[in-house]
């Protein structure tokens, strides 16, 4: 009943003793996900809150049978952190660390594809969340709703934005996951799909993306060809100049690719109702749901 | 963070990269100084600016004697140069390179950026280098070459001398073109460049390879990792208002519209900028204050917002996770006081602990309308800046 992340997971945190590590380590833990400790080189064999603190993954890896991570390490070590957890053999890497430079997230990369059974979400991202099972990451659980709806966006708050719509209309979501905003991000939009459209209890999905790169572009292109479910977008960043980047490292339109207005009209000729404000995410996926495809219909004219 | 021509040639000469050197000059009564320096022509005179296209722009020039040298100086310092990369308002010459010319018989073209598709490093690379780069990508892509690059181990050599031979490079010169096109991709590496570019990379007369032009841009996140290079950025070319709100651990770009946006986080910052436009308004700004949003973030934003004069109404729209509603609506109170707010301020709060958040903006008093969704928020803030474009 959901992709990634079940009821099997066991979670430590890496950067457990830095403030937002333990913070949302013990805001996972209330959401009632099974955290089993974490991780500070140095602090081994203490505990902080509760949580047993080992000094390295592969410590705390043979002592408490954890299988997943959420990293908070600092950026300039947060690579590192992640192929440590590869190493020992932890199956689904959380980073949500912003700030990565890209070279680095290019040699993890290229790394990580020596443990392909270890799965990365993010960096630069607000986690995973299969609500009422288990949440590793930063997003407020309450605005979620056991269902089947599949949301996977390249944001954090417009996620919540997105998921609150769901709510709303009193449908839920099976996992939400926010793959992160930068260049190169370990699942993509992609993945993700593919993922939903193999689970069973997925009935649609929602993919939010931004401007820059071609994820989206590549995305709507699986869907056109073997997507089974229907499935909703919202593209952020029609506003966007060229050159200037948009707050995430990944959202930049350069060298007049990636704007918005291509990624749509690659999402529409996909059959992908793509909502036309984001206002109008809920709306869109309503849509879908009944079959609709192409642009979505406005509640509201627009006016120009 | 971007470097200007100068900048990015001390480091390629730090590199041992062929390079030729010069003087910067900020100064008309700098130029004599040059001249001595390098007492025999011909020379170049170079506006440093950040951006390219500068010599279809009137701002690199040919001088055969030092008079030349003068008036070109002259001419070029304090001139606004429009280039199709600075925008159409174009960009002040503060600093100009002065450097003995070189005969050159060939012109390449050579970069080195992040492959977002193949999540590596890249060199692009043709034998058809100088000012028509740009034109080439477009009408002739296929005269472009593509190396992708091991971002473990760096560019092979061998790729470096496939590469020196398929731009058509002597093969006698095969150790000196492979050895500089690995060491443009180690800078690239060395220091978390997002940009290496030579443009042109030249054959001398006497036939050696020569990097007739450098730019260079560091990935701000790899920036900590080389504090040395903190201070050569230049305040000049960049946004006061985005260097600003950088400070404040704000992310600021400046658009072109009427209404100002103080958004928490990146994506919806931009679907709130797209949202508006959607209801026919046009947002001035693009503000992520992060997912945190400090109370002092928010009064810091007000302050950016408020300082562009074309902004006529404000629109706030927060979804609390980590960020409590409460305490940005008190953040909110607080700056409006402060900075003496008399535009309409629209106000959208969703998230933790919004009702608590509503109940200190309802008994304060600040004047702003409430509003309950990203969609009523947006029509809202277009109504009070004037209403939709006609």
């Amino acid at each position: 009943m959901s992709i990634y992340l079940g009821k099997n997971a066991k979670v430590i945190c890496q950067g457990i003793t830095g403030s937002a590590g333990l913070f949302h380590s013990k805001a996972c833990r209330d959401y009632g996900t099974k955290m089993v400790g974490g991780v500070t080189p140095g602090k081994g064999g203490s505990e902080v809150e509760g949580f047993k603190v080992f000094d390295t993954v592969g410590d705390a890896v043979k002592k408490t049978g954890a299988n997943t991570t959420m990293i908070f390490v600092p950026a300039l070590f947060a690579g590192d952190a992640i192929l440590e957890a590869a190493a020992a053999g932890i199956e689904l890497i959380v980073c949500i660390t912003e700030g990565i430079p890209a070279n680095d997230m290019a040699k993890v990369n290229l790394i990580l594809k020596q443990y392909p059974k270890s799965r990365l979400i993010g960096p630069n991202c607000p986690g995973i969340i299969t609500p009422g099972v288990a949440k590793v990451g930063i997003m407020p659980g309450y605005i979620h709703k056991p269902g089947k709806i599949g949301i996977v966006s390249r944001s954090g708050t417009l996620t919540y934005e997105a998921v609150w719509q769901v709510t709303q209309l009193g449908l839920g979501q099976s996992t939400c996951i926010g793959i992160g905003g930068d260049p190169i991000v370990g699942t993509t939009h992609l993945d993700a799909l593919e993922a939903y459209n193999a689970d069973k209890d997925t009935q649609a999905v929602i993919m939010i993306g931004e401007i820059g790169g071609t994820a989206e572009e590549e995305a709507a292109l699986y869907v056109k060809k073997h997507m089974k479910k229907p499935v909703a977008a919202f593209i952020a960043g029609m506003t966007a100049p060229p050159g200037k980047r948009m707050g995430h490292a990944g959202a930049i339109v350069s060298g007049g690719k990636g704007t918005a207005k291509e990624k749509i009209a690659a999402l529409e000729a996909a059959g992908i109702v793509v909502a036309q404000s984001p206002g109008e995410i809920g709306n869109a996926l309503v849509e879908a749901l009944k079959g609709k495809k192409g642009k979505s219909k406005p509640k509201t004219k627009k006016k120009k | 963070m971007k470097l200007h021509e100068y900048q990015a040639k001390e480091i390629f000469a730090k590199y041992g990269l062929p390079v030729t050197p010069g003087v910067l000059v900020k100064h008309l009564s700098e130029v004599d100084e040059a001249l001595k320096q390098f007492p025999t022509g011909p020379w170049m005179v170079k506006a440093q600016i950040h951006a390219g296209g500068r010599g279809k722009a009137g701002g690199v020039k040919f001088c055969k004697t030092e008079t030349d040298v003068r008036q070109k100086a002259s001419d070029i310092l304090g001139m606004t140069l429009v280039s199709p990369q600075t925008g159409p308002q174009g960009k002040l010459v503060k600093k100009i390179f002065i450097t003995p010319a070189v005969d050159y018989s060939k012109e390449l073209y050579v970069s080195v950026v992040l492959d977002r598709v193949h999540r590596c490093p890249v060199i692009l690379a043709s034998a058809e280098g100088g000012t028509e780069i740009e034109e080439l990508a477009v009408h002739k892509p296929e005269a472009i070459q593509k190396v992708y690059i091991d971002p473990v181990q760096g560019l092979h050599p061998y790729q470096a001398r496939q590469l020196h031979l398929d731009l058509g490079l002597p093969s006698d010169k095969i150790n000196q073109g492979s050895k500089l096109l690995q060491d443009l991709v180690k800078i690239f590496m060395d220091l978390d460049l997002s940009l290496i570019e030579v443009n042109p990379l030249v054959v001398l007369k006497d036939g050696n390879i020569h990097c007739l032009d450098a730019k260079l841009a560091f990935d701000d996140n790899g920036l900590p990792r080389h504090k040395e290079y903190a201070s050569w950025r230049d305040p000049d070319e960049e946004d006061a208002r985005e260097l600003l709100a950088a400070e404040s651990g704000l992310s600021y770009i400046s658009l072109d519209g009427n209404i100002g946006c103080l958004v928490n986080g990146a994506g919806l910052a931009m679907a709130t900028a797209d949202a508006i436009q959607h209801f026919g308004g046009t947002p001035a700004n693009f503000l992520d204050v992060g997912g945190s949003a400090s109370q002092k973030a928010v009064a810091q934003a007000f302050k950016i917002i408020l300082s562009d004069e074309r902004v006529k109404a404000i629109l706030v729209n927060i979804f609390g996770g980590i960020a409590k509603c409460d305490l940005i609506a008190q953040g909110i109170i607080d700056a409006a006081k402060e900075v003496g707010l008399s535009l309409p301020l629209v106000v959208r709060l969703e998230g933790t602990n919004v009702e608590k958040g509503k109940e200190l903006l309802s008994k304060s008093d600040l004047k702003y309308s409430f509003a309950s969704s990203m969609d009523e928020a947006a029509k809202a803030a277009v109504a009070g800046a004037g209403g939709a474009r006609s």
